[in-house]
């Protein structure tokens, strides 16, 4: 079974964001990680691959700067290999544009299922995903919370976040799938798969060579501009009390004086 | 500041009636554009309530891809509007409301016209320029960022919850701009769309519905909301009752509903549902901004966590450091004495 697992490559979301000043977009110029994200779209593939009795998982990510950081821990994880397409004129892409790369990278290999994150932890557009779906002209099950093969390793069935519960959805291959946090234990690489990573092959690709031209993608092919940046009204704090056993009655009256009891 | 021309809102029909999402795209789409449609799906019955309620709210103009039975929405919708425009049907500017059918439609609806998006919108407004600017949160929910598209258009926003407010016309008969709103009867216009080929392979099979005691998180007026610092998944039940108490609707954080204690359906937070209840209780909750963007609008907010510094404690009226098992079990013992 061969699985692309898309991957960003983010700021650590543990240290404070900064906006470029002149952009106003976010800064990525700091060492950049594997989106916690996409960690959950690494695991599910390792799982469905070993269930399919082996195959490969290449990992597709666009990147500043020829970053391979947090590729390195998807390949510590298990995956095959890595596809990176990192070009300066890929600064400042929305959402179509990093779909339009991702499509065009993964159109240069072979596979039976794609597999994203719903969004990713910076950015949180959570447009990609269906974008690329239809760029790479595959049917597309989002906000999968639970994927399972099925007929042979020729269809999938997942259950699909609702607003009111899940909705199980069946689909041939190929597809593209997108995975919400938290749908499975994403596992920790051991020391020896770590050292081993860094042997795994990352393929660089430029635009020229994926046929992209750089008017399409970039802040210019964004087609949008911030116009200014503004602080939020931050909500004031009241009064903060320590319980020492009766607490529970100073809400119960703080909710008889807003009458909702 | 000039109106444009046609909005589309893209929502699906229920049996029910438009949602409140629905509503409030459409309310707040009359004041960016003399024209408001609605794109949409459903079956019969769906549409007939769609128009019985839409018409009251300005909409004059309803086309329909019809009931789409067990396939998903996007692509066939996505499909149905790319046709209309790439045949010259076409609006100035495609409003979407931020669900997970929402993006689909939105993502694939970007990819066939070529056309951007902007998402997690807060506030659009018309612009001096002719456009629109919208207003999404940035940096976790600190800073607002305007931003506006430059090329052709038409341009998709992909709106949060609760950017606008439901109003009918008949409330105010006037629409922000000073024109005069009136009542017409809607145009319902179906839209074939033709086979789909592959993007339309994925079926629903069965659809899981939980069962819902009280009001719906969105809509409740109290919402009392659990997070990892309650301890335990069994220490949710607290939340439950005192929610069930007070006739609120229990909420949670990510943290938990990634932990699996909960289901995402009880999710608040950026990546979950925006709520505006008068009162918010927040239960071993830290307070992180990806949870604060979906609550902070409530009016009037009580924290309790076991951690002096946590971020909830700068957001809460009232805040009790103290351990919500103690706490919690206590405080509705005293609402149930007080009867």
């Amino acid at each position: 079974m061969r699985v692309a697992v898309c991957a960003k490559q983010i700021p650590d979301p543990a240290n404070p964001a900064r906006l470029d000043p002149v952009t106003r977009t976010l800064d990525r110029t700091e060492r950049l990680i594997l989106d916690e994200a996409d960690s959950y779209g690494v695991e599910v593939a390792l799982r469905l691959v070993e269930a399919a009795g082996g195959g490969e998982i290449t990992v597709v990510s666009m990147a500043p700067r020829g970053e391979t950081g947090g590729l390195r821990s998807a390949l510590a994880m298990g995956a095959t290999g890595a596809m990176l397409v990192s070009d300066d004129h890929l600064a400042g892409s929305d959402a179509l544009g990093t779909a339009k790369v991702l499509a065009a990278s993964i159109r240069s290999i072979s596979v039976d299922l794609v597999l994203t994150a719903t969004e990713s932890t910076d950015g949180y557009t959570g447009t990609v995903p269906a974008a690329l779906a239809e760029l790479l002209d595959l049917p597309s099950i989002t906000f999968a919370k639970r994927i399972e093969l099925e007929d042979g390793g020729t269809s999938i069935r997942a259950w699909r976040q609702t607003e009111a519960g899940d909705d199980e959805v069946r689909c041939a291959l190929p597809a593209l799938v997108s995975v919400t946090a938290g749908v499975v234990e994403p596992r920790y690489p051991s020391y020896r798969a770590i050292v081993a990573a860094k042997n795994k092959p990352i393929t660089q690709m430029s635009l020229a060579e994926l046929g992209i031209s750089p008017d399409a993608v970039g802040a210019e092919g964004a087609r949008q501009v911030v116009t200014d940046v503004v602080a939020v009204e931050a909500r004031q704090g009241g009064e903060v009390i320590v319980d020492s056993g009766d607490a529970h009655e100073r809400i119960a009256v703080f909710l008889e004086q807003l009458k909702v009891i | 500041m000039t109106l444009l021309g046609r909005v589309w809102v893209v929502a699906e029909s229920a049996r029910g009636g438009p949602g409140s999402a629905t509503l409030e795209l459409v309310s707040g789409a009359r004041d960016l554009g003399k024209v408001v449609e609605l794109f949409t799906w459903g079956d019969e019955a769906a549409l007939a309530a769609a128009v019985d309620v839409l018409g009251g709210y300005g909409v004059t103009r309803i086309y329909s891809v019809g009931d789409i039975g067990p396939a998903l929405p996007g692509p066939l919708v996505a499909a149905g509007m790319a046709g209309l425009i790439g045949a010259g049907d076409s609006p100035d500017v495609v409003l979407v409301g931020a669900s997970c059918d929402g993006r689909d439609v939105a993502g694939r609806l970007s990819a066939k016209l070529d056309r951007p998006t902007i998402t997690n919108v807060v506030g659009l407004k018309l612009a001096e320029h002719p456009g629109l600017v919208a207003e999404h949160t940035i940096l976790g929910g600190t800073q607002t960022a305007r931003s506006r598209f430059t090329g052709p258009g038409p341009g998709i926003f992909v709106i949060r919850d609760k950017t606008f407010e439901a109003r009918p016309v008949a409330a105010s008969g006037v629409a922000a701009s000073g024109v005069a709103v009136e009542v017409v009867p809607v145009e319902v216009v179906p839209v074939e769309v033709a086979r789909l080929g592959r993007t339309g392979a994925a079926q629903v099979v069965a659809r899981h519905v939980e069962a819902q005691k009280g009001p719906k998180l969105d809509e409740a007026t109290v919402v009392v909301s659990g997070g990892r610092g309650l301890g335990s998944p069994e220490r949710y039940a607290l939340v439950e009752e005192l929610a069930a108490l007070l006739h609120g609707a229990p909420g949670a954080t990510r943290a938990i509903v990634d932990a699996g204690w909960v289901p995402y359906s009880h999710q608040v937070g950026q990546t979950g549902k925006t709520v505006r209840p008068t009162l918010y209780i927040a239960c071993g909750i830290s307070g992180a901004t990806q949870h604060l963007v979906g609550m902070k609008g409530a009016r009037h907010v009580i924290a309790i966590n076991t951690d002096r510094d946590a971020p909830i404690f700068g957001v809460a009226e009232l805040g009790v450091v103290g351990d919500c098992g103690v706490v919690l079990p206590r405080l509705i013992e005293s609402l149930r004495t007080r009867g």
